[in-house]
């Protein structure tokens, strides 16, 4: 068990690109973390540097009190899983799970105990004599688990695990996941661009955007207070909107005119960015900004309402038993629901 | 795989024939003919020829002329084999090292494969040259007196050195594109379960070279066997005598120098036994154990 350290860590690939601008934060030992941002961002490169399989250009990283950087990634006691699992195809289920512990010298007798333990766990016992290439991909996904798993590691990294498997596994795996390293109470780290994933496994999430930490914090910290308008767009689905504004005279004034309720804006003037989440507005006769619905998208659970405010784009989440209909309508806000974010830098203020 | 429609059975065939005829023709056609002549003795001029049985091949496990050629071409199979896949493996995996996700390289390496053979072939017996070859000028620089085309060993061993260079190349690209084509996902997974560098290889590199290895095995059997013939003849120059001399050599000049050639289709005939063995060999491996996907 540990805890996992960077400091000021920083990527620069040979060809010069910087993958990674320099980074500092802890993950508590036994936290689930996971690192969040579109394809390209830089989170690979994190966890690859942690893992050992990248160079460190700048920077310590640190697990438990011992810092890494010129251990070999054998040496870390850690356990990684890849997204297209990554197992040795020559080898039968058993052995894959086996050979890091074969390579630690740990006696077959042992080693054969501690496969069959973890085989149990993930129900993958009939398949312990199989290759991997007779194995369905939630299968194969599950060794790589296992491979994991018996070496009792300080910290699991994960690149994408499920990235690979049908809407349906990934639901399932997700979950297995989770409740798995609860139970082993394992720190994690563990990769993704799903912000669905990320909200629904992590202790806390570090949403990375080109290179750089854009936020980090609890799912409930990054949902209701996104550091940046990156963030705010990212990070919850349907998208939060996005409305250009105009800050004056203490409040918050759409084009066109209407004033958006709940925006204290401390003496903030000029260009702003105004959020509000789909799923933070109701149709409500009183309300007090205006909507013109062009669109009605039925998802079961809920509709989602695609039209203009103010000229802009605009999304609205319904429950499924309230009516709608195309054309103008009134918006009320819920508590909270706007967000405020400068225009140049997409800051969150206040 | 689709199967694409034919209105009638004679169109395929139709499309099919050219090459069907030229296989006739330029394969099926003389190995009859081979076998066909293997049981008839013609006489020196070539005008008469008797049907003797047998005897052709009871000639062959007598004569320890074939004797000789048969374990020299064993030897020679076996070590231009070994060296020359040991070789370019090791090359293979330095260079691998080298290329990892670097495509240029790979196209500057993969060129050796468009002009090495032949090139290399010419430039090896040049080594080995009486007169002129570096190789003999170094030994004579040691006090070694080199001759080719005169003392056994000293031929032997120019035989199978060129042998082993002209094939190294064609080793090389099949080993490096078959490095290539594991996942580097799996070498990473693989670097966090063991620490050794070589243990790595044996257990996994080599084994999932295995497929590649048993494919060139083979391909690098045939090629001691059979198109190491012109180096040899580089080499021999059409006088074999003291000189060790391959089993498909000595159809040559058994054939066309000796004129025997009831002996010679004899040995053909063997050399197709021996071709027929190995290809079943390769097919019957190839199919089964070792493919993983
Ligand atoms: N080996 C490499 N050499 C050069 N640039 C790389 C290399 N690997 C990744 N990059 C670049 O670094 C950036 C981050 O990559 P990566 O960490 O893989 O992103 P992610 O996993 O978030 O999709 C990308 O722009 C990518 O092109
Ligand atoms: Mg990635």
């Amino acid at each position: 068990m540990a805890q996992v350290t960077l400091n000021a860590v920083r990527k620069v690939y040979p060809n010069g690109a910087e993958a990674l601008e320099p980074s500092t934060f802890t993950i508590p030992d036994g936290e689930l973390c996971v690192l969040v941002g579109p394809s390209g961002c830089g989170k690979s490169t994190m966890l690859r540097m942690v893992a050992g399989l990248e160079d460190i250009t700048e920077g310590e990283v640190s697990i438990g009190d011992r810092v890494v950087n010129d251990i070999d990634p054998a040496d870390r006691n850690i356990a990684m899983v890849f997204q297209n699992y990554a197992l040795y195809p020559h080898m039968t289920v058993a052995r894959n799970m086996g050979y890091g512990l074969k390579n630690r010298g740990m006696d077959r007798g042992q080693i054969a105990a501690k496969v069959r333990e973890a085989a149990e766990m993930l129900n993958l016992t009939e398949f312990l004599d199989r290759r991997p290439s007779q194995l369905s991909g939630g299968q194969r996904q599950r060794v790589a688990m296992g491979r994991a798993i018996v070496r009792e590691p300080d910290l699991f990294l994960f690149d994408e695990p499920l990235s690979n498997l049908d809407a349906k596994l990934r639901n399932q795996m997700r979950i297995e996941i989770r409740a798995l390293q609860r139970r082993l109470g394992t720190t994690a780290m563990y990769v993704t661009h799903d912000q669905v994933e990320a909200m629904t496994m992590a202790d806390r999430i570090i949403v990375l955007s080109n290179g750089h930490i854009e936020q980090i914090g609890t799912p409930n910290e990054i949902y209701e207070h996104p550091a940046s308008t990156f963030v705010a767009s990212f990070m919850g689905a349907p998208p939060m909107n996005l409305l250009d504004a105009e800050a004056g005279q203490g409040r918050v004034t759409l084009p066109g005119g209407e004033v958006v309720p709940q925006a204290g804006v401390n003496g903030h003037t000029g260009a702003i960015k105004v959020g509000i989440r789909p799923e933070d507005v109701a149709p409500s006769a009183q309300g007090d900004l205006s909507f013109n619905v062009d669109i009605i998208e039925e998802l079961g659970a809920q509709r989602l309402l695609h039209g203009k405010m103010a000229g802009q784009d605009f999304s609205v989440a319904v429950p499924k038993d309230q009516e709608a209909a195309t054309g103008e309508m009134r918006l009320a806000l819920k508590a909270n629901a706007v967000h405020l974010f400068d225009a140049d830098q997409g800051r969150r203020l206040g | 795989m689709k199967r694409a429609a034919f209105g009638h059975i004679g169109f395929p065939i139709l499309l099919l024939l050219p090459q069907l005829v030229i296989i006739a023709i330029f394969f099926y056609w003389p190995a009859a003919y081979a076998v066909q002549s293997s049981f008839y003795a013609q006489d020196m001029f070539g005008f008469t020829s008797t049907f003797v049985g047998a005897e052709n091949y009871t000639r062959l496990i007598d004569s320890t002329n074939y004797i000789n050629a048969l374990n020299f071409t064993v030897i020679f199979t076996v070590l231009v084999t070994f060296f020359s896949l040991g070789i370019a493996l090791l090359l293979a995996v330095k260079a691998d090292k080298v290329i990892r996700g670097a495509k240029t390289y790979r196209t500057l390496l993969m060129w050796v494969y468009a002009i090495a053979p032949p090139v290399a072939g010419l430039i090896g017996v040049m080594l080995f040259d009486q007169s002129r070859g570096n190789i003999t000028q170094l030994l004579a620089f040691f006090g070694y007196e080199y001759r080719l085309g005169v003392n056994y060993w000293d031929t032997a061993s120019a035989m199978i050195v060129v042998s082993v260079w002209k094939q190294i190349p064609v080793n090389f690209i099949f080993f490096l594109s078959g490095l290539q084509a594991i996942p580097q996902s799996v070498r990473e997974a693989a670097m966090i379960d063991n620490r050794s560098g070589t243990s790595r290889f044996w257990d996994i590199t080599f084994p999932l070279l295995a497929p590649t290895g048993f494919f060139l095995l083979i391909i690098n059997i045939t090629y001691s066997l059979f198109d190491t013939f012109g180096i040899i003849d580089t080499i021999v120059k059409g006088e074999p005598g003291n000189n060790p001399l391959t089993l498909v050599y000595r159809v040559y000049v058994d054939g066309f120098r000796g004129g025997d050639l009831g002996g010679s289709s004899a040995q053909s005939v063997v050399l197709m036994v021996l071709v027929l063995i190995l290809t079943i060999v390769q097919f019957r491996f190839l199919e089964r154990r070792i493919h993983y996907t």
